[in-house]
């Protein structure tokens, strides 16, 4: 490895189908060199994280979008951390986009804590260092007789103690240290890292302040409403807005034609209004004619009947061909088959999507609650022809996001809509049924399972069809048949390839993206075949297991890979935590390992006066040495626990005919309420690996669990989500 | 059409006609952002405030449906004894993720305990259960709850996040 590279702190991360994306702390060190107190702000600038002010109090710049996975709290404790200030003396400010000094800035794939958990701690140590050497110059002193407290300078041998703001004007003449130079806290002496740390935004939360891109509001603003087909991606053909815009307050009607995502083009009539009110109504009095031609002929059941004949078939593309599954499948002692299929679903953010967009000068300037604020830019960029220099991104709060932010359409949806009235911002509010007909949804799928065992009730064979949907034989975002789905790494002979439908109904990543479907269907798959083997599927699992090693990633993988130990370690836990004494009517068991986070679950449901409900929920989880913030560790596992319930239990699917979605609004998406909400346990193993996500991978294993469990309860195999009553 | 309102103690004249929306009035024409936007139909609560104590969905009810009635939104909660207990117990409790819901979600609660002090396990999950959160901060709510009406910090909060009921 050259020096140059070897000096730096590089980590390489895979977003999904994106490119590699390269985070160098120092650039975001160095790009944005340390500054003294400007005129009028009274601070010291010490790099692009860290300002000193003079009361001793310190801004930390928080880049990454909140969408409610704390992550604006998260990041800024681990530059406080080495930093060494007190948690209390510190005050957050949401960065903007700039993709040259922080990237990467996304909330997705559960990357924020490994891509972030070395670099940020950097941050604040290379500011403490620059601090601690402009002491030493004023003391006179040898710098490795200085030592920090709470955002003070100490000397023991003299006695002197000082505040960080005492040297203010000397750390920012310092240079910036090199980043692989920094001595970094031994964690025995963390004093913010580990401790519950309640969200930063809480307390302007509860007293109602505006934070999320909804609220966003501008002098002179202008409100949009948009009106799309209700067959996803027809065209417009013809309208006339005359009565729209005879309406008082109705300023303009914008028709939009091929915009949004390359891969998921709308058209639309926007309304643009002095009021969100006004603009919504008037879209009442428009006149279209969409023409839907093409797009119309997608249903649920040519889906299903194309699945049918594909699994009759072989697989259009082959994923892995290990062993010689069909000889080992010929010769087992036992054989299994079985069909899992799972429908469409929806993000459904609580907060509908929108962004307030102004045109002026040339130059765009948005408000967006967006999940990929430089993915955003780079799209505008390339749909209105502007330098990305020229494109400003405000990051707002995310009322959710689950992964819908992750697409941008909205922005250029709004943006496209802002042109029409420049040098006025407009803010463009989807309502609740456009929301759900411009998602990008979790792909259905259908798996065709066999399973063959040996004469000792081993499980030697291992074959999985996938029937999903996406474009030109590749499946759509989070759509795909990965190589290493569980447990295809612990079996001998396996078999698994994927054949693609298409679909007029555009994919996108939904929390756990793959994981979340796969878990369902091949944990409950694996859980027949343990009972087929006269084992229960914790027993079949730890056997599969076996001793505990790292299986590296499959080609083209992101991350470290799978370690059969760790996965173990969480399955034993949550025996453990739930009392497992073997298999019981009502009770579940799921595990799963995604975004390099392994956990299990255990779940009971009885027979309620309304049905099936989920009486407890146990789950066990590893993701490494640190849990940085557990006050919402605790809260990224109920709510991944509570949103894996609404996968099975409440009703949630996205049914589509002619083309169109069979959901308009929550009462046919029935997301789980308060009353439905079981006593979830949690119990985490400690490994000493470094940290991992927890945005993701708690949601997988619980939705196995509670499907596997209502298998058990019915004594009929839950094979098709969500649950329905028979 | 000029309507006055009584809306967190103050008298406010709204220029709007009488089928918009309270939710929107409040948004637009009083720049009270606390009340959410979510489903338009009265189905996620994320817009609930309350009339003369009562929790209303203001998406679907009309300004002129609000006549002389008391409107209290998040903005205000803290003029009530009620109301301080609860958004101090949602601060304590660290109840939000992304935080939408949760001005609608304290309203729904302020109601609860102003009508029914001492309510019970169930009595607030009927209370509570027109109010979504995506999130599924359930654990907190009820923690939250509790916690406003005994006065004591208890339940949901473990340092490990383990063995959390």
């Amino acid at each position: 490895m050259p020096a140059e590279t070897d000096r730096r702190f590089v980590l390489k991360a895979l977003l999904g189908a994106g490119g590699a994306l390269v985070f160098d702390i120092e650039l975001a060190l160095g790009a944005a060199p340390a500054a003294p107190a400007a005129a009028g702000e009274p601070a010291a600038r010490l790099n692009a994280f860290v300002r000193l002010h003079p009361d001793n109090s310190v801004t930390i710049t928080a880049k990454n979008p909140e969408i409610g996975q704390g992550i604006k709290t998260m990041l800024p404790m681990l530059i406080a951390e080495e930093l060494d200030v007190a948690w209390e003396a510190v005050k957050i400010e949401q960065a903007v986009a700039d993709q040259a000094l922080f990237a990467p800035q996304f909330a997705g794939g559960s990357m924020a804590t490994p891509l972030n958990w070395l670099p940020m701690r950097q941050a604040g140590a290379a500011a403490r260092a620059m601090i601690l050497a402009a002491a030493a110059q004023e003391w006179s002193l040898p710098v490795a007789e200085l030592s920090t407290l709470a955002g003070d300078v100490l000397h023991v041998g003299s006695a002197r103690r000082a505040p960080y703001a005492a040297f203010a004007a000397g750390a920012v003449r310092q240079a910036v240290p090199a980043a692989t130079a920094l001595k970094l806290k031994d964690p025995a002496d963390f004093t913010i890292i580990g401790k519950p740390t309640k969200g930063v935004d809480t307390p302007a939360i509860v007293a109602g302040k505006p934070l999320f891109g909804i609220d966003t509001r501008l002098p002179g603003m202008l409100h949009a409403a948009l009106l799309t087909p209700p067959v996803r991606g027809a065209v417009l053909k013809s309208h006339d807005a005359a009565a729209a815009l005879a309406r008082p307050g109705v300023r303009k009607v914008v028709a939009l034609t091929r915009l949004g995502e390359a891969d998921a083009p709308v058209d639309a009539l926007a309304v643009v209004a002095d009021s969100w009110w006004t603009a919504s109504e008037a879209r009442k009095a428009l006149q279209v004619e969409w023409d839907a031609e093409g797009r119309d002929r997608h249903s649920d059941a040519s889906f299903a009947a194309a699945a049918r004949t594909a699994h009759e078939g072989r697989p259009q593309a082959v994923v892995l061909a290990k062993g010689d599954a069909a000889t080992a499948l010929a010769g087992a002692a036992r054989r299994l088959a079985a069909t899992y299929t799972y429908p469409f679903v929806s993000h459904a953010t609580l907060e509908p999507q929108n962004c307030t967009a102004l045109f002026h000068a040339g130059k765009l300037e948005l408000w967006a609650p967006t999940q990929m604020p430089g993915g955003g830019q780079d799209l505008l960029a390339k749909t209105f022809g502007l330098a990305p220099a020229d494109i400003t991104v405000h990051i707002t709060r995310s009322g959710g996001g689950f992964g819908r932010r992750l697409q941008n359409d909205y922005m250029v949806l709004a943006a496209a809509i802002a042109r029409e009235v420049p040098g006025r911002p407009v803010k463009l509010l989807l309502d609740r049924q456009e929301d759900f007909k411009l998602d990008f949804f979790r792909a259905a799928g259908f798996h065709r399972f066999e399973a063959g065992l040996d004469a000792d009730g081993r499980l030697v064979a291992l074959r999985d069809h996938l029937v999903t949907f996406g474009a030109k034989g590749k499946p759509g975002r989070g759509a795909d048949l990965p190589a290493n789905l569980v447990p295809a790494d612990l079996v001998d002979h396996v078999d698994l390839g994927q054949t693609v439908l298409e679909t007029n109904i555009p994919l996108g990543w939904l929390r756990a993206p793959g994981s979340n479907a796969l878990a369902f269907a091949s944990q409950g798959f694996l859980d027949e075949v343990a009972e087929a083997a006269g084992l229960t599927l914790p027993d079949l699992m730890l056997q599969l297991l076996g001793t505990g090693r790292l299986i590296p990633p499959p080609a083209g993988g992101r991350g470290p890979g799978f370690h059969t130990g760790r996965a173990a370690g969480v399955i034993r836990e949550v025996l453990r935590l739930s009392g497992w004494s073997g298999a019981r009517k009502g009770r579940g068991f799921g595990f799963y390992f995604s975004h390099n986070g392994y956990f299990a679950a255990v779940a009971d449901v009885a027979k309620g006066e309304a049905g099936i409900r989920v009486e407890r929920v146990w789950i066990g989880g590893d993701i490494g040495n640190t849990i940085i913030n557990p006050l919402n560790a605790e809260q990224q596992i109920r709510g991944s626990v509570i949103e894996g319930m609404g996968h099975v239990l409440s009703g949630l699917k996205v049914p589509v005919d002619g083309g169109a979605i069979g959901v308009a609004n929550f009462d046919s998406y029935p997301l789980p309420r308060i009353d439905a909400v079981p006593p979830i346990e949690i119990g985490m193993v400690r490994s000493d690996f470094p940290p991992t996500g927890l945005g993701e991978p708690a949601m997988p294993p619980a939705i196995a669990a509670i499907a596997n469990a209502i298998s058990s309860l019915t004594g009929q195999r839950l094979r098709s989500l969500p649950y329905a009553e028979s | 059409m000029k309507t006055a309102l009584k809306v967190n103690g103050r008298t406010r004249i709204v220029d709007a006609p009488g089928d918009k929306p309270l939710l929107w009035v409040l948004r637009e024409e009083l720049e009270l952002s606390g009340p959410k936007f979510g489903c338009g139909q009265g189905l996620c609560g994320a817009c609930t405030v309350l009339l003369d104590g009562q929790a209303v969905r203001s998406c679907s009810t009309p300004l002129s449906a609000v006549g002389k009635a008391a409107i209290t939104t998040i903005e205000g909660v803290g003029a009530s004894e009620v109301g301080q207990k609860v958004a101090a117990a949602w601060v304590d409790q660290d109840v939000p993720q992304c935080g939408y819901c949760q001005a609608g979600q304290i309203m729904s609660a302020v109601a609860l305990l102003s009508a029914n002090p001492r309510p019970g396990e169930a009595e607030i999950d009927a209370a509570m259960s027109g109010n979504l959160c995506r999130c599924g901060t359930y654990h907190r709510i009820r923690a939250a709850i509790r916690q406003a009406v005994t006065g004591q910090v208890a339940g949901s909060l473990n340092p490990g996040g383990d063995h959390a009921g």
